[in-house]
């Protein structure tokens, strides 16, 4: 094996068999011996922890970001392919296993945990590369919109161009030219002079035998060949015949079915069940009451309360003993709670402003108010969200002789594999996760609670178990997006400027800059005061972006209508200063026609908010027609620096859209006697073919670093919805979802 | 004992014949490609047809389908090598995002031209409403229906025996 320094955490070396193997090396050991094992099969070369070449010259990108539906997988691919010269028709890619080498796990973890700094000049290295990849990455979270631009960008990019300068000196060797005389191309190396041509895995073997360089050069943008191009997704063929493996298709011998239910009381227990009537049903094998479970996580613990599984030979009949389960649940101290009390609470807080931290106080706000010609005040509210995945919750496993398999769809393979160890007792080395397609994510597959479930149970059993949660309790076991209400302040003058903003909102979550405005207005005192709930937080797609974006957008909304002027210019009038917001949303108004005046009874909306390193605007234009709301068309502008899968974006965006929608028009979790009251899609819908709007993406390639595309698409459409109803119709809204405002839709 | 006929080949089952035939499909029969989402006949994640016609088979009993003709995603291409021009459609339109509600879309997008050759919008809405997508693929969906409608190449006998079922 290659010897590892500090310096150099790429090492390399010839493992049995002759293959060759180059693979990051952190600490001493056999690492990379030990991923090859488990990603490389026969004739296959570990060439690099993501990057693996056979001998038909076909390379594999493994890539360390799970599957929700994002096409991360594909634009990884292409980043890792474009670098190291490869022709696209040779490149694949696989999930990474989860396994600490591909997430750089222990390095990752005493970076976060000691905080450490790395100086800057490491950070453009290969070195820089991986600390980078590991310390955004949270180790191998899928999230955060963070795939293509820490990974791809750090990782993949880095790891081609590193491979291919490495295959390009064991040409240089064999050939006895100069290095700069090789040139790479379509998976091929060539020397001009002598005519001579190999494909790439004809050198793999030697390339292990190169010093990996430290820092490989990249390529600028117009060198770009496979960046940026339109290429079909590969997971695409087995989504439209069925054959694609979701953790519900699971099959493994003797295996059982089972299905859960926990307290809706958030905080609750079991007091009492008569298992009885269970007992007598036809295929019922057991019934199992799984105990609560700490789940400690650096990032903070979580206790998931104790649940009750029916499990049977197949699903139909878990459920049917599940609904013949009598459940006495425990009394807590949240039973009177309820969405109304929950915010009066919000109001009581923000009106007493007790311990009220400022995100950004700017200029002097008190003195704008006094002095201002009109001030204009309002209060937006937004309610809880359940995720709903299209695949609800899911996981399979099995135990034997002391070691734990785990087959379930996730974005978080690694902690949810110490989650899973760590609830059996078990070292992590005993625990396999095997991480399958993810019918939807949305950030509620980051929580390990249902894999761990299903763990508790294939080990209380002894046999394999499926454990298949009911839509019900997908909906009410939840980890919800936050309700929070935000109330807002704005000192006008009397040509309609606007002096001041004031803005108090309940309880800080990430990102931190979401409720910040890019308008250049002199005072500002934007802040929070904490309200705490008992529901359980969940990040849903774009985080704190989604309420934010609602709240600030229809508030400069609103101040541009009572400064008696056009949302669009008001907001470009205090752009200035932010070419690349100002280039977003002046291409949104002119690919939405925005000079051009509606019929009667339309109305158009528009809406900016920039987030995970992306700018967003959004134009919509509605129809309201006697109270019946129809969402005709969206228009879409994008700024992620660089597109490296257009279509792939364009995607995201349009998805971000409808989820954001779905929120918008429908999306409402209530709280009554301190649970859950919604329960399937018939009460908690989603938007439908019928309700979709037309959406047209546009996309800018600025050539600013690269920002994501899962999320952006999303914190937009709420305001920019709101702002076209009250286009169309005169009528703010300023309460979510606006069904509750008497539309129909 | 229930017989169904699933894909062109006769099945035999020791089920009871009240449960779905979603689970029956996924269980006894490992045809996992059709998908559960609500089981409430809400999402259209579970749609198969039966007979031609498109039905949720969550909420569908075996005993209701006993002796019927049923084809799942895993029979929805004519030949292991010749996709369903919906398929095909899909994949040019590069409609999946997560994937899983697809099988269900493809089946309720293949009974509605297996009776309607050139489909409008408006009979693409009532056809495919019933099929919720969270991933919000619905524009693309969309138009690759519109796209594989071009292309369609259907049997009479079997869109006027789906067409008595529709509307019988
Ligand atoms: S699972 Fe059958 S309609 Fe949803
Ligand atoms: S593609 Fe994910 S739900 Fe439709």
């Amino acid at each position: 094996m290659g010897k590892w320094t500090r310096r150099a955490f790429i090492s390399a070396g010839v493992i049995a068999g002759g293959g060759l193997i180059v693979g990051v090396a952190i600490r001493p050991g056999k690492r990379t011996a030990e991923l090859s094992k488990h990603v490389a099969g026969d004739g296959e070369t570990l060439l690099h922890t993501w990057l693996k070449l056979d001998t038909n010259n076909v390379v594999t990108a493994i890539i360390p970001h799970a599957e929700m539906g994002q096409g991360a997988g594909t634009a990884l691919a292409q980043m890792l392919a474009d670098e190291l010269d490869a022709d696209w028709d040779l490149v694949k890619f696989e999930e990474a296993p989860a396994l600490g080498g591909f997430a750089n796990y222990p390095m990752g973890e005493a970076i976060l945990l000691a905080g450490a700094e790395f100086p800057n000049f490491v950070l453009p290295t290969v070195e820089g590369a991986l600390i980078r990849t590991a310390q955004a990455l949270d180790l191998q979270i899928t999230g955060g919109s963070l795939s293509v631009r820490t990974t791809g960008a750090y990782g993949m990019r880095v790891a081609g161009a590193a491979v291919k300068e490495m295959l390009k000196a064991a040409a240089a060797a064999a050939w006895k030219v100069p290095i700069d005389q090789i040139s790479a191309k379509d998976s091929q190396l060539f020397h001009e002079a002598s005519g001579r041509i190999q494909p790439f895995s004809f050198f793999a073997e030697a390339a292990g035998q190169m010093t990996p360089p430290v820092s490989p050069t990249l390529k600028a943008v117009d060198e770009f060949k496979i960046m940026g191009r339109h290429v079909e997704r590969h997971d695409l063929p087995s989504k439209v015949d069925g054959t694609a493996l979701f953790a519900l298709d699971v099959r493994l011998p003797d295996m059982l079915y089972a299905t859960v239910n926990r307290a809706p009381t958030f905080g609750g227990g079991i007091a009492n069940i008569d298992e009885a009537r269970t007992r007598t049903i036809e295929g019922v094998i057991d019934v199992v009451k799984l105990p609560s479970v700490e789940v400690s996580s650096m990032f903070g613990g979580f206790t998931y309360a104790e649940s009750v599984a029916v499990v049977a030979k197949g699903y139909w009949s878990a459920k049917q003993g599940m609904d013949a389960l009598s459940i006495e649940w425990r009394n807590t101290a949240n039973d009177g709670i309820s969405s109304d009390t929950i915010f009066a609470q919000f109001d009581q807080d923000i009106s007493s402003a007790f311990e009220r931290e400022a995100d950004v106080v700017r200029g002097d706000v008190a003195t704008a108010m006094v002095n201002a010609d009109k001030v204009i005040e309002a209060d937006y509210r937004v309610p809880f969200l359940a995720h709903t995945c299209m695949e609800p919750l899911n996981a399979t496993a099995m135990v034997t002789n002391g070691h734990c398999e785990v087959w379930v769809g996730c974005q978080s393979p690694l902690s949810f594999r110490r989650s899973v160890a760590d609830a059996l007792g078990f070292d992590i080395e005993n625990v396999t996760l095997h991480n399958c397609f993810m019918g939807g994510g949305f950030g509620r597959k980051s929580r390990p609670d249902y894999a761990i479930q299903a763990a508790q149970l294939a080990a209380s059993l002894g046999r394999p178990v499926q454990l298949i949660w009911t839509r019900e309790e997908d909906v009410r076991q939840d980890f919800y997006r936050p309700a929070v209400q935000s109330r807002f302040r704005a000192a006008l003058s009397s040509n309609g400027d606007i002096t001041a903003w004031e803005n108090t909102y309940v309880d800080k979550h990430e990102p931190y800059e979401a409720p910040l405005i890019p308008y250049s207005i002199g005072a500002q005192d934007i802040g929070h005061v904490r309200s705490p709930t008992h529901i359980p937080f969940g990040a849903w797609r774009s985080v704190s972006h989604s309420q934010q974006g609602f709240f600030t957008e229809s508030f400069i909304d609103e101040v541009a209508v009572a400064a008696g002027q056009d949302p669009y210019q008001y907001r470009v009038e205090r752009l200035q200063h932010l070419p690349r917001e100002l280039a977003v949303l002046k291409k949104a108004a002119k690919e939405a026609q925005w000079h051009i005046p509606l019929a009667a009874g339309r109305g158009r909306g528009i809406s900016l908010q920039s987030s995970f390193g992306s700018v967003v605007a959004e134009v919509v234009e509605v129809t309201v027609n006697n109270g019946n709301l129809s969402v005709d068309r969206v228009v879409a502008v994008i700024d992620a620096g660089f597109a490296i899968s257009p279509d792939g974006m364009r995607a995201q965006i349009e998805s971000g859209i409808i989820y954001g929608l779905s929120a918008a028009v429908h999306g409402e979790i209530t709280i009554k006697n301190g649970a859950v009251a919604e329960s399937n899609f018939h009460d908690y819908p989603s938007v439908r073919m019928s309700e979709a709007p037309l959406i047209e993406t546009h996309i800018i390639n600025s050539g600013e670093p690269m920002g994501g595309a899962g999320e952006p698409g999303t914190p937009p459409i709420a305001s920019a919805l709101t702002n076209a109803i009250y286009n169309a119709t005169g009528e703010r809204i300023r309460q979510l979802p606006i069904k509750n405002a008497g539309f129909n839709v | 004992m229930t017989a169904i006929t699933v894909n062109g080949i006769e099945r035999k089952l020791q089920v009871d014949p009240a449960t779905p035939l979603l689970w029956v499909l996924r269980e006894q029969l490992e045809l996992t490609g059709t998908k559960f989402g609500c089981g409430m006949a809400q999402c259209g994640a579970c749609t198969v047809h039966v007979n031609g016609a498109a039905i949720r088979s969550c909420v569908t009993p075996l005993a209701a389908v006993a002796g019927q003709q049923i084809t799942t995603i895993e029979g929805l291409a004519p030949s292991a090598d010749k996709p369903h021009p919906l398929q095909k459609a899909w994949i040019d339109e590069q409609v999946p995002q997560c994937g899983y509600c697809q099988s269900g879309q493809l089946m309720s997008a293949a009974a509605l031209l297996a009776t309607n050759a050139s489909p409008s919008d408006g009979d693409i809405n009532d056809a495919m409403s019933g099929n919720i997508c969270r991933c919000g693929m619905y524009g693309r969906i969309r138009k690759a229906i519109k796209s594989a409608a071009g292309v369609q190449q259907f049997d009479p006998a079997l869109a006027a025996l789906a067409k008595e079922i529709n509307h019988g």
